[in-house]
């Protein structure tokens, strides 16, 4: 900000010249400055700093008109959608609040949001969970040429589309799978199953596939930000007597408050905004057990016809995606 | 550092036992792709043949060189206009800071935490009503304004790490705006662009729910809505659906191995920035 202040001045000094003192200065045409000259010299100022500030302004166009025309718009249509009756090709009617009466009165809509939170669990709480205990063991090995490979390797599912996750996860979650096989090679054949074919276990097996994703990347984020930790205070906790597990609590923990923050917000918003894997494992089945909001939008406006509540979904949607998120990025806000 | 023993080969054993967790899907996507077609192998089975040639019926079968090609087309539409016109927009909003610039950049932030499926059923009538439906401008024009929060965010992260006094020396110079933009500082932001770019890249190649929404023929889509085709088609044929799934994924791969270093660094960040 302080630039900002400053910026002005510095242009006040360009337009004079060469920094002389002013009221000393010959004006420009070799007479000495008087009052006149200098107004004349401030609408000079004033106007090249207006000027500057339109053309900053037109080079935010290009930017916002494509943000405008694909999100902002229709996210305005969004809310408007859902106060209408529409089928999507005929004439549409005034709803009132009937669709947000549906969205939360429908099992399968509600559910859905509530799928959703559960998903939580598996896209953020486990692998963040994971992610620091793994970082934890292994960062003092940190740049050993093992965890360099570790580094690349476990990157893979952040650059495969999910997709490709949920397709192979929907393999290795087959009832031939390799987690089945596995189960049945260490003898506990018969805790093999169809994990995605059933509503018991579908939700979890959904939820394992966005763990797996999410948990090469919190390891590593937490691992970078570990190394950041001065190792004096490991070296004085140590000579303080403090164990491994209070070492973690007391010094290791509370350093990674930023990086906590921000693995928590990526993958928090990862599950509630699920769709891909969900789409490529179940489609929400079997009898809508794995149903996310993402995929009831797109059920409710592209095969139910139901235009309006899709809508009216979408709104508590991006209420809910907000209600939850922004008090992490506060959190993350007061690293800064 | 100390670091006894046993901690040493507990953290190894972790670090492998992390590493086959993550490794253990592509295994099998292998193996399976291998076995004979149209036989239902089991998932940890290693084939008595390999079939290889089941990637050559994959390929001819899924057209997957026009398939790539037509990702590549999609690629080349989104990443340097978004390139561009992030950085003019984060030039304005991080160096130049007009009046108002807070309150835009606030704007801006809003579409950050979106989630997208949301406003997906507007979007699909409104591309409808643009004459787009069915070519790869319903997928490209969306997807660049989707990515306009990160990426102008992004750059003006960038921007406002840039010292003042290299503007005002290149104004004293008498430069406008505009070639301070250029001649400036484009060439000083390269860092932040090849990262954004990578990360669009990625973005952008792997994009489903516009490409399986808005065109019909997976030869016209990206490379991850192609995918979803293929698991409607050759649903019943597990192994040739895994060989084309590991052509689909080769290209991404070989890329991300070659610029490991960049990827990661890039991921990383924007995650941190996200």
């Amino acid at each position: 900000m302080q630039t900002r202040t400053a910026k002005p001045l510095a242009e006040a000094t360009v337009g004079v010249g060469g920094g002389t003192v002013p009221g000393v200065t010959p004006g420009p045409s070799g007479q000495p400055a008087t009052a006149a000259t200098f107004a004349a010299r401030d609408r000079v100022l004033r106007a090249r700093r207006v000027r500057r500030g339109w053309i900053a302004l037109a080079l935010v166009v290009p930017a916002a008109a494509f943000y405008g025309t694909f999100v902002l718009w229709p996210m305005v249509q969004t809310f408007q959608l859902s106060f209408w009756h529409w089928n999507g090709v005929g004439e549409a009617t005034w709803a009132g609040f009937d669709n947000f009466v549906t969205v939360f009165t429908s099992s399968t809509i509600v559910g859905s949001l509530l799928n959703a939170l559960v998903l939580i669990v598996y896209f953020s709480f486990l692998p963040v969970l994971l992610g620091l205990v793994a970082a934890a063991v292994i960062r003092k090995m940190a740049t050993s040429r093992l965890a360099l490979v570790a580094r690349t390797v476990m990157f893979l599912p952040q650059i495969i589309p999910l997709v490709a996750a949920g397709l192979m996860w929907q393999w290795m979650l087959s009832r031939d799978g390799m987690v089945n096989e596995f189960l049945r090679l260490i003898g506990l054949g018969r805790l093999a199953q169809p994990w995605l074919g059933q509503s018991s276990t579908a939700l979890g097996g959904v939820g394992v596939v966005g763990a797996w994703v999410a948990l090469g990347l919190c390891m590593l984020l937490l691992l970078a930000g570990m190394t950041k930790i001065d190792p004096a205070l490991y070296e004085a906790a140590r000579l303080d007597g403090a164990g491994a597990i209070r070492e973690f609590f007391s010094i290791t923990l509370p350093s990674l408050k930023g990086e906590l923050a921000v693995c928590f917000t990526v993958t928090i918003i990862a599950a509630l905004s699920a769709f891909d894997i969900v789409w490529a494992t179940t489609r929400g089945g079997p009898a809508f057990s794995t149903m996310v909001p993402g995929v009831e939008i797109f059920h409710l406006g592209f095969f139910s016809r139901r235009v309006g509540e899709a809508a009216a979904l979408g709104v508590v949607f991006m209420i809910l995606v907000l209600a939850i998120v922004l008090p992490i990025q506060r959190l993350l806000r007061e690293r800064d | 550092m100390i670091v006894s023993a046993t901690e040493k080969w507990i953290s190894r054993v972790l670090l492998i036992l992390l590493m086959i967790i993550t490794i253990m899907p592509f295994v099998s996507l292998v193996l399976t792709a291998l076995h004979a077609p149209g036989s239902e192998p089991g998932g940890m089975s290693v084939p008595e043949t390999a079939h290889w040639g089941n990637f050559v019926e994959a390929f001819q079968q899924a057209n997957m060189g026009q398939l790539m090609w037509s990702s590549t087309l999609i690629v080349i539409g989104v990443v340097p206009i978004s390139l561009l016109i992030a950085t003019l927009a984060g030039f304005s909003l991080g160096h130049l800071r007009p009046p108002g610039n807070k309150a835009i950049f606030i704007v801006f932030l809003l579409g950050m935490t979106l989630p997208f499926q949301a406003i997906i059923v507007p979007l699909y009538f409104q591309v409808r009503d643009m004459n787009l439906l069915e070519t790869r401008w319903a997928i490209i024009l969306p997807l660049i304004g989707l990515f306009m929060p990160f990426s102008v965010m992004w750059m003006r992260a960038h921007f406002m790490k840039m010292p003042e006094d290299l503007s005002e020396a290149a104004r004293i110079d008498g430069a406008t705006t505009w070639q301070l933009f250029w001649k400036i500082h484009v060439p000083l932001s390269m860092p932040a662009l090849s990262s954004l770019g990578i990360l669009l890249f990625l973005w952008t190649w792997n994009h489903f729910v516009l490409a399986m929404l808005m065109v019909t023929n997976p030869v016209h889509r990206t490379v991850a809505g192609a995918l979803g085709h293929f698991q409607g088609q050759w649903g019943r044929d597990i192994p040739l659906m895994m060989a084309g799934s590991v052509l689909i994924l080769l290209p991404t791969l070989i890329v991300f191995l070659l610029f490991q270093k960049k990827f990661v660094s890039a991921l990383m960040q924007g995650a941190l920035k996200g």
